[in-house]
């Protein structure tokens, strides 16, 4: 019920807001399409601007994937986290979530495949994967916009925010599919 | 920090790639990245001018400063170096509200044009301030109300009850949120992250 309002409300989101704004451009007497095209003018600007800071972040991150350190990072880990309970078929996932987000939706979809979709795995993959976004990605393009080289404290609160969100995820799929 | 996390990935890759034998892996990965950053960024220039087409004509009708007096109480502890009805009040709330919704193409122009905003406010160039910092931290938690791309994912693999995890993935989401934004909050006081520290080591480097 509140999920159908929800896809609803997302379907037509976009398309009403889209008529919306010129229309009340229109009433308050804006020029509609010499706005428009006045504010559309940047749009290449900020995409261009934001490829050094993109380069820059997903060949370090492509490299490490490409090197195998995710996987190695997750055995590492994996007998110590093991000892306080954690599930470890989850961690690759989880190590790779705030680095990218296609490796991570392709590993959370294999974890799914392999345990099944309704298995508490397949659920724990699903509910940690969408309970975040990917950090690094964000940070790059987001501060690239603006030409951001120093991030200050964005980095730590981004993967502190990641961490917590994995136990959770991890608590709270316990208590309901375990 | 980006310049030692930035460094620490290359060395990584490379002596894991070394160790691994997969060092083959590591160049063409890193290749290939390299590559498809350019492709992503040109594939935003379209729905950027898009968005950025729309917002002008939202603060062009007075529409931003409308719908950031709306929820002014919550931004304003929020961000309390953001003045109210500033146009970054306007481009962050409709961030937000794109992000909750799971429009990720109009979410990202939207917030680019939030950042842009933010730096009008900012007076050290090529540092965040304690706003953008803010805003990022609700950003990488990335909350939305309903994480369509999985219950696709769960739908297509056979699952029988594919929205079973929108209320776990909501707990997390929810945990995300608050852990980052009170992480930033806490983190900005630190002398380590203090901007004079920050401004005077980019002078010495």
């Amino acid at each position: 019920m509140i999920q159908d309002i929800l896809s609803t409300v997302s379907i037509w989101a976009i398309p009403v807001f889209l008529l919306a704004v010129p229309l009340y451009g229109a009433f308050r007497r804006v020029k509609v399409y010499e706005s428009f095209v006045e504010g559309a003018k940047g749009g290449f600007q900020m995409a261009i601007r934001i490829i050094p800071y993109l380069v820059a972040i997903l060949v370090a991150i492509g490299m490490l994937r490409g090197a195998g350190a995710i996987d190695m990072l997750a055995e590492l880990l994996g007998p110590a986290l093991q000892k306080i309970g954690f599930p470890v078929e989850i961690l690759p996932v989880a190590i790779m979530r705030p680095l990218s987000g296609s490796g991570a939706l392709g590993m959370a979809a294999e974890l799914i495949q392999t345990h099944g979709p309704d298995s508490f795995l397949g659920r724990l993959a699903a509910s940690a994967y969408g309970a975040t976004e990917t950090t690094f990605y964000v940070l790059a393009v987001y501060f690239g916009a603006v030409g951001i080289r120093k991030a200050r404290h964005a980095v730590l609160a981004g993967l502190a925010a990641d961490a917590a969100s994995l136990v959770a995820a991890v608590i709270v799929c316990r208590l309901a599919f375990a | 920090m980006l310049n030692y996390i930035w460094l620490s990935m290359i060395i990584l890759a490379v002596v894991v790639g070394g160790i691994n034998g997969k060092i083959e892996n590591v160049t063409k990965s890193g290749i290939d990245s390299a590559g498809n950053a350019v492709v992503i960024a040109i594939g935003l220039i379209g729905i950027m001018a898009l968005w950025l087409g729309i917002v002008k004509i939202a603060e062009d009708s007075g529409l931003m400063k409308i719908v950031a007096k709306a929820i002014a109480p919550v931004m304003r502890r929020l961000f309390p170096d953001v003045p109210d009805g500033h146009p970054a009040m306007g481009s962050m709330t409709m961030n937000i509200a794109a992000t909750m919704l799971g429009l990720s193409n109009a979410a990202t122009p939207l917030g680019l044009k939030a950042m842009e905003d933010l730096e009008a406010l900012n007076t050290n160039p090529g540092v965040a301030t304690d706003a953008m910092c803010t805003f990022l931290a609700i950003n990488t938690a990335g909350f939305q109300l309903i994480p369509a791309t999985m219950i696709g994912i769960m739908a297509s693999s056979g699952s029988r009850e594919p929205t079973a995890i929108i209320g776990t993935t909501l707990a997390a989401g929810v945990t995300a949120v608050i852990t980052g934004v009170t992480a930033a909050k806490l983190l900005q006081k630190l002398p380590l992250f203090s901007v004079e520290r920050t401004c005077r080591k980019g002078e010495s480097e």
